[in-house]
């Protein structure tokens, strides 16, 4: 019983007066026998010993055994008063019962977000006016129905020639083409003068799809992200069976900055304007903490108040890089935002999108 | 609208063809255009002050109109059609002495005499990126573009340039190096021009010598410099490029002398205080900023909501207006100061205060104060 109570008597002991720590001295005394208890007790008596500074941490231990231990310990000794505190908490709340005050809410770097000035006020007319003219506005005017073209980096291998495959099979009017060494600068005019309105590469490093370049057409803007997590449709459980041909509806989450913004426009002018109900396919782009997680979900009313979701497949995670203006050049082209990881990401509280 | 506009002391044009005024003691900004009658062809592509005492700004917009703005009053109170949009943007606006000096994208240069429909034209080449005046003499500007190499032209001789650059000798490969300049800027109480370009270099050009090359190049960073400014203190120069990258450099020996930090997107406009040492830059990321020459420490950062393209400051002190008292001004600057020690901030402003309450007995004594505060200083930095 000794060994777990020693870190606690530790810390009391140098603050609380001597007369206690006398007893405390006594009691681990009359204790002292067995073998573990010795290496224990060692580091506790040493303070009366040698007065420790009044800040003794246990990282000043210099064995590296005695001090582990010490800190397993220490460990135990904390997950034990939490658990203690914990079970106390819920009984007095059991006790009112409906009475008892609200819980807490935890703190998260997402509700501790630092304000951002950009935040897009649905009622600002200028903000209105920018995006009711920008280069999306043909589509969100439905004068121009989404056509895709999608390829990869040079020498595709495995996993990036399926996860081009899904992720045609999931935005309706794309079509997968080899890339053929082509360069970016070449196929755009090519593109525009067949009529796509997008052009999406996937990038791969060592067979596994870490990049993609979404650019619009005719005239931008190009967007680069970091892919990552991708998971495709067999590697996943309790998948369903292959989405169908409908147009699924599209759900974006989060998007709350004028950088933010952009980006949830050019992934809802991907999907073509009237969702399909029967099929009752979702694809989500939901942003977290500046990550763009898809999911593709087909979903089924159970009754009035319960509905079912089943995943199909593939899911990823997106990171955006960089926004540019105009369609993809990355040696002439004006950025409109570059992540910056050493500015931007001093703060974890700071979110851009 | 009268009030608001004589207290701005940055004007900014956007790409949504607003023109934003911005007050950095009132730290607010204002839309000058009415909302209901926006267009994207009213961007403003260039910007300059009307007259000397700056009462007036010249707008000019992509569908080929130069529009004055009062900044006395608040209104736009002319509007004149100088171009049109086969001929491409406005790349840079002039006054000389009741003139008007136009040059747009095709590199049709035009000098507008007042009360005469009759103007000078100068062909300068094909893409012109920009038209710069010499602010000493006020009859000659310089234009550049893309395969267009820097030329000075004097308005009173318009028939062939003062000074034509000449390309760099070719590369270590014997090939010929692309042109493409994009900014350029006359160095005061000198005949030289500097110059940055689409391939990140900046070039010094001395005409007064029989050389027609440049006689220091400096290359920075890997992206194209969109923007170049001078500040009022010589031998240095500020750049910007499309990744929005921000750096002073020195003239002399052409080494960075240090890195404007702060900025998201690239730059469109850029132009330093003419006494003071404060840069404005604004650009495809929304913000106008405003770095401190001194300590290149971020001093105002102002979200407009729309792309900017273009920034003017007024010379008067940015800070400043006329109906402020002193102290007020002192404290909103202390508000601002952006990474300091809050406690240390305090302490400042008290001794400002007191030295200006007893400015004529104790006027010793605030020094010793401040002399004391120095000294602490100096001790926390240690």
């Amino acid at each position: 019983m000794d060994i777990d109570e020693q870190p606690d008597t530790q810390n009391g002991q140098k603050k609380k007066g001597k007369v206690k720590k006398q007893k405390k001295r006594e009691t681990c005394l009359e204790k002292n026998d067995g073998k573990e208890q010795d290496s224990v007790t060692e580091p506790a008596r040493n303070p009366t010993e040698n007065s420790f500074p009044p800040t003794f941490s246990l990282s000043e231990i210099k064995n590296k055994q005695r001090r582990h231990c010490m800190f397993m310990k220490l460990k135990q000794e904390k997950r034990k008063q939490k658990l203690e505190l914990r079970k106390k908490r819920r009984k007095e709340r059991q006790a009112l019962g409906d009475k008892a005050p609200p819980k807490e809410v935890p703190k998260t770097i997402e509700n501790q977000r630092i304000y951002d000035e950009t935040t897009v006020d649905p009622e600002d007319e200028e903000v209105a006016f920018d995006e009711g003219t920008d280069e999306f506005s043909a589509y969100f005017n439905r004068l121009t129905n989404p056509k895709v073209l999608i390829t990869t980096s040079d020498r595709p291998r495995g996993r990036t020639v399926r996860f081009c495959e899904q992720l045609a099979t999931i935005i309706p009017d794309a079509h997968v083409y080899y890339r053929r060494g082509l360069a970016l600068k070449r196929i755009i005019p090519q593109c525009i003068a067949r009529g796509f309105t997008y052009l999406m590469v996937i990038n791969e490093d060592r067979k596994v799809p870490n990049g993609m370049v979404l650019c619009h057409l005719p005239d931008g803007p190009t967007a680069h992200f970091k892919v990552s997590s991708v998971r495709l449709r067999k590697e996943m459980k309790r998948r369903g069976k292959e989405p169908t041909e409908h147009h699924p509806e599209v759900i974006l989450n989060n998007f709350t900055t004028r950088l933010g913004h952009t980006v949830g426009r050019l992934f809802a002018a991907l999907f073509p304007h009237d969702p399909q109900f029967v099929g009752r396919q979702v694809a989500t782009f939901h942003n977290q903490r500046d990550f763009i997680f898809f999911r593709f979900h087909r979903y089924i009313f159970k009754n009035e108040k319960r509905v079912g979701i089943q995943e199909l497949g593939p899911r990823f995670t997106l990171k955006l890089r960089s926004l540019q203006k105009g369609t993809f050049d990355s040696k002439f082209g004006e950025y409109e935002w570059v992540h910056n990881r050493h500015e931007m990401d001093a703060s974890r509280r700071k979110f851009h999108l | 609208m009268a009030a608001k506009s004589q207290i701005c002391s940055v004007w900014v044009g956007s790409e949504t063809g607003i023109l934003k005024g911005v007050s950095l003691t009132k730290k607010q900004a204002f839309n000058f255009c009415e909302m209901s009658c926006l267009s994207r062809d009213q961007e403003v592509c260039a910007m300059a002050w009307a007259d000397p005492h700056e009462s007036e700004v010249l707008v000019g917009c992509v569908n080929g109109t130069v529009k004055t703005f009062s900044t006395e009053k608040g209104i736009f109170t002319e509007n004149r059609q100088c171009g049109d949009v086969t001929q491409g943007r406005f790349t840079g606006l002039a006054v000389t002495d009741s003139s008007l000096i136009t040059c747009v994208e095709s590199g049709l240069l035009k000098v507008w005499k007042e009360g005469s429909t009759e103007t000078v034209e100068i062909n300068a080449g094909a893409a012109v990126c920009r038209m710069r005046q010499n602010p000493a003499h006020r009859h000659r500007v310089a234009t550049g573009g893309k395969e267009n190499p820097l030329k000075v032209w004097d308005l009173e001789r318009p028939d062939t340039p003062i000074f034509t650059a000449k390309n760099v000798r070719n590369d270590w490969l014997d090939l010929r190096v692309p042109v493409w300049v994009r900014d350029m800027a006359f160095i005061p109480d000198s005949d030289k021009i500097v110059t940055c370009t689409g391939h990140h270099q900046i070039r010094v050009y001395d005409p007064s010598t029989p050389q027609r090359r440049p006689v220091l190049e400096v290359q920075f960073g890997e992206y194209p410099l969109t923007a170049l400014s001078l500040p009022a203190s010589q031998g240095s120069v500020v750049v910007g490029n499309t990744h929005g990258q921000l750096a002073v450099l020195d003239l002399r020996k052409g080494l960075v002398r240090g890195c404007l930090k702060g900025l998201a997107g690239g730059v469109r406009g850029l132009q330093c205080h003419p006494s003071l040492p404060l840069v404005a830059s604004c650009g495809l990321d929304r913000f106008l900023r405003i770095h401190s020459l001194e300590d290149r420490s971020l001093q105002h950062k102002v979200y407009l909501k729309s792309r900017l393209n273009c920034v003017l400051l007024s010379s008067r002190g940015l800070e400043q207006s006329d109906g402020d008292v002193n102290g007020e001004v002192e404290e909103v600057k202390v508000e601002e100061a952006d990474e300091g020690d809050e406690v240390w901030d305090t302490m400042e402003t008290v001794t400002e205060k007191r030295r200006k309450r007893n400015a004529g007995e104790e006027e010793e004594d605030g020094k010793v104060t401040e002399k004391h505060a120095k000294k602490k200083k100096a001790a926390k930095n240690l």
